[in-house]
């Protein structure tokens, strides 16, 4: 009975208990989120993929800043009335540079996750400025003020060498002609060819509707328009994506 | 007592605010900074009217060591009061906001800003406060000893409230990393970490320098709840920011990784801070009110071992028919289903703590919200392993009902267990009698409870329904309804569960007034009904 | 592929039966006879004096 006598130390050794409990809750999560990191087949191999212009990126924080992942997802499930309704459901890989993820918990309102293309710049600003207007049924919050605020970034460098620092493979041609390129990408007068050599497909244009200053509104309809874009799924292969 | 170096590293503390705010890289770190800078300016000049000039000996008169510390308790009795006033009324300003869209007010109370405030606020400042609060007073009497660190446990206290008035100003300024229940930016998390080391130092050195030989099982839950939770926090929050004096930074993870990490997190969150914690209420409280040991004492070892273990494992069903890989859904799946197990052996435990007192129930109005408390904790619990099945979860994600069993947990478990707990302490800690009124006890007991019953019920159907709505085809296999058409439907549950909610909140006004009254001394005339002169919070 | 399909098996064989086994022995650990005294008076804790 010796090693039944020594049983107490568990429940009178404070430390013993607490590193007890730590083992215990770890083994879960190394468990369950290690092999994410090393599985190959995590992510699956796609054409097209590549990572946020500074527009679009800064657009994102946007994004983020007003909590719209509260009310939106950005995950299409593979369902058949959410393939119609939202587009062929999403890929892991989809989200490869997304620091944070945005997948969203709840609809509130619709999946966002293929939005790109699917309305005009009109919309979206009309849209963002009173909801109401466009769709009736919305409970949606307006964002007018995002039109009239100037997009203010300190240096959007700093932002693309951030994401580089956790892995987003932004080459130094690209952090170099980051500022430019925040630019070019909301002018529809400036010489793109550099921006969509570095960033193919990325919208370019006058988002807002006013061409004389560059706002958030320009940055947030950049993000959104660029949504579920970059896949080519017609060359995607269903069955050896599965995981 | 003498507060000079307290003070002096509060004055250093707000200059660094005021050169955050000068040379910060972005204007929402300036202002944030401005907001740090106010607080902590106030602070200071409270702080420097608390010094005492006198001669060293006279001034540091204080208390025998072998007195237990409940001056800081009492403090967080009166925050958990009013922080979850706070949180239960920006509750329901959000919930009207979703009925009623025009109350939103651009940008800074917009829905997407004020929800966050309104989740952290519940769970972390009110939830928060009762933890610490509760833990501080629990570890003190179970252990008969003085809490560790001398004034550490203040620091633990005012540092918190510091962390949920950063992070509440934080949101509605847009400061936000778009982790659920984790948005605060590093710099407050980085806060946040140095508080909960100080907390878990307190808590853990109190139970080593403990006259008791035997840890009570209640430690065990809130010690596990605090370990957990600093693990987690500091995994969850691993960023790179993008300037030292600017708010943005990058998670260290993307995508499918940096997903499940969140939900590990996030699922956790519930397991550990609103559940081990809360469990370690339940183990004290329910025992001192009804006056008799828990029911089976070895039962709630299994039940701290087995619910900590699997706990941790079930975060990916929040990830259900995701781009996450399969075998990690399948595996959160099987980890929730089987923490029903342990969930409900914690529940029979505690409410078999009554037999041969079911009587209290009907009696002691307080013994009755702990009670309700636990039965919405088995409800919860039931509905989570149910909600974690595929089939179910594929119609049940993304929709209200997933709001709902979250606030039959939250308000009937984790708002109940505490408000007995606040009913109990109060006049403990005040050298009461007896509380202010135990009729307003009971008024609140069935506001709370309606409250929490026509919300769950509400969100439930309004979940169902969308559910159902976005699934539904014709038969010529066309999708009948419009996302738009399902936001439209949606208007008269979501005014009703406003309704709810702000009977819930009512109750919690309740709650604050007879606290109130009974901090200051007053004892309503009055007959509880079923009640016998034994009426009055057990020893 | 070959690291997960290895991995998968073990788990589903060897890391299920080991994890189930190491539970059965803390309940009975929990349960055997010697803790009941014991038990019952850790349960008394909170019931003492203030």
């Amino acid at each position: 009975m010796g090693l039944l006598d020594k049983h107490h130390y568990v429940e009178r050794n404070a430390t013993l208990l607490l590193v007890g409990s730590l083992v215990v809750v770890s083994i879960g999560g190394i468990v369950e989120i290690a092999p994410l990191f090393y599985l190959e087949n995590t992510i699956e191999k796609v054409e097209g993929m590549r990572p946020y212009s500074p527009l679009e990126l800064v657009g994102r924080s946007i994004y983020i800043r007003e909590g719209c992942y509260v009310c939106h997802s950005q995950m299409i499930r593979p369902f058949r009335d959410e393939v119609e309704r939202y587009g062929h459901y999403s890929l892991a890989a989809e989200s490869m540079y997304d620091h944070s993820f945005q997948w969203g918990s709840k609809r509130t309102g619709p999946d966002l996750a293929r939005v790109g293309d699917r309305y005009s710049n009109e919309w979206h600003v009309q849209h963002l400025i009173e909801p109401r207007d466009v769709v009736p049924e919305s409970v949606m919050p307006s964002y007018a003020f995002l039109k009239d605020t100037p997009l203010k970034v300190t240096d959007v460098s700093m932002e693309l060498k951030a994401n580089r620092a956790v892995g987003v493979p932004y080459s130094d041609e690209m952090v170099a002609s980051a500022k430019a390129d925040l630019a070019a990408q909301a002018d529809p007068n400036a010489d793109t060819s550099g921006l969509l050599e570095r960033y193919p497909k990325a919208k370019i244009g006058d988002f807002d509707g006013d061409t004389q200053n560059l706002t958030e509104m320009d940055a947030l309809i950049a993000y959104l328009q660029m949504l579920g874009t970059l896949v080519d799924f017609s060359t995607y292969d269903d069955a050896a994506g599965y995981r | 007592m003498n507060y000079v170096s307290e003070t002096i590293l509060l004055a250093v503390g707000t200059f660094l605010a005021l050169l955050g705010a000068a040379y910060a890289y972005d204007n929402l770190f300036a202002s944030h900074m401005w907001v740090l800078f106010f607080v902590l300016l106030v602070s200071t000049v409270v702080m420097l009217r608390k010094i005492s000039f006198a001669p060293a000996g006279q001034a540091s008169k204080s208390r025998a060591e072998s007195e237990y510390l409940d001056e800081v308790i009492k403090y967080g009795v009166i925050a958990t009061v009013f922080w979850g006033v706070v949180g239960f009324l920006v509750g329901v300003v959000v919930a009207l906001q979703l009925a009623f869209p025009d109350l939103n007010i651009e940008p800074w109370f917009n829905f997407g800003r004020v929800r966050p405030l309104h989740t952290s606020a519940v769970i972390f400042a009110f939830g928060g406060n009762a933890l610490i609060a509760t833990s501080f007073y629990v570890v003190q009497r179970t252990c008969r000893a003085r809490l560790f660190g001398g004034n550490l446990a203040w620091f633990v206290f005012w540092g918190y409230q510091l962390f949920i008035v950063m992070a509440a100003t934080g949101y509605l300024l847009g400061i936000t990393q778009s982790r659920e229940y984790a948005e605060p930016e590093w710099y407050v998390d980085i806060w946040l970490t140095i508080v909960w080391v100080a907390y878990l130092l307190v808590f853990l050195g109190t139970i080593l320098k403990r006259k008791e030989p035997h840890i009570y099982v209640a430690n065990w839950f809130y010690l596990g709840f605090i370990v957990t939770i600093a693990m987690l926090h500091v995994v969850n929050n691993l960023a790179v920011p993008v300037s030292f004096l600017g708010v943005k930074s990058y998670s260290a993870f993307a995508g499918v990784q940096d997903a499940l990490t969140q939900w590990w997190y996030g699922h956790n969150a519930v397991g550990f801070f609103l559940t081990a914690g809360f469990l370690g209420m339940m183990y004290y409280f329910v025992p001192k009110q009804v006056n008799r040991p828990v029911y089976s004492y070895r039962l709630s070892i299994i039940h701290f071992w087995a619910l900590i273990f699997m706990y941790i494992w079930a975060g990916p069903h929040h990830l259900h028919y995701t781009a996450l890989p399969d075998w990690a859904q399948t595996l959160g799946m099987v980890f929730s289903i089987m923490l029903w197990m342990p969930s409900w052996g914690g529940m029979i435990n505690g409410l078999m703590t009554l037999s041969g007192a079911w009587d209290k129930i009907r009696t002691d109005p307080i013994v009755r919200m702990m009670v309700m408390a636990i039965a919405f904790y088995g409800m919860a619990t039931f509905e989570g392993p149910m909600m974690s099945v595929k089939a179910v979860n594929s119609l049940s994600h993304y929709t209200d009902w997933t709001i709902g069993h979250v606030h039959s947990g939250a308000l009937g478990w984790n708002g109940m267990i505490t408000f007995g707990a606040i009913y109990y302490l109060t006049p403990k800690l005040w050298n009461r009698r007896r509380l202010y009124s135990l009729q307003l006890v009971n008024w609140h007991f069935w506001l709370a409870t309606l409250g929490i019953v026509v919300y769950a019920a509400v969100m439930w159907v309004a979940g169902v329904q969308q559910g159902l709505m976005w699934r539904e085809y014709d038969d010529q296999g066309f999708l009948v309804y419009s996302f738009a058409e399902s936001v439209a439907a949606m208007l008269p549950y979501y005014v009703l569960r406003a309704v709810g909610g702000a009977m819930f909140l009512t109750g919690a006004l309740l709650m604050a007034f007879n606290v109130t009254m009974t901090i200051l001394g007053y004892e309503r005339q009055e007959t509880v009904s079923g009640a016998a002169p034994a009426l009055q919070p057990a020893e | 592929m070959e690291a997960y399909t290895a991995l998968r098996q073990f788990a589903d064989s060897w890391g299920l039966m080991g994890m189930a086994l190491f539970f059965l022995g803390v309940v009975l650990f929990t349960l055997r006879p010697g803790s009941e005294a014991q038990a019952k008076k850790a349960a008394q804790i909170p019931l003492k004096e203030d």
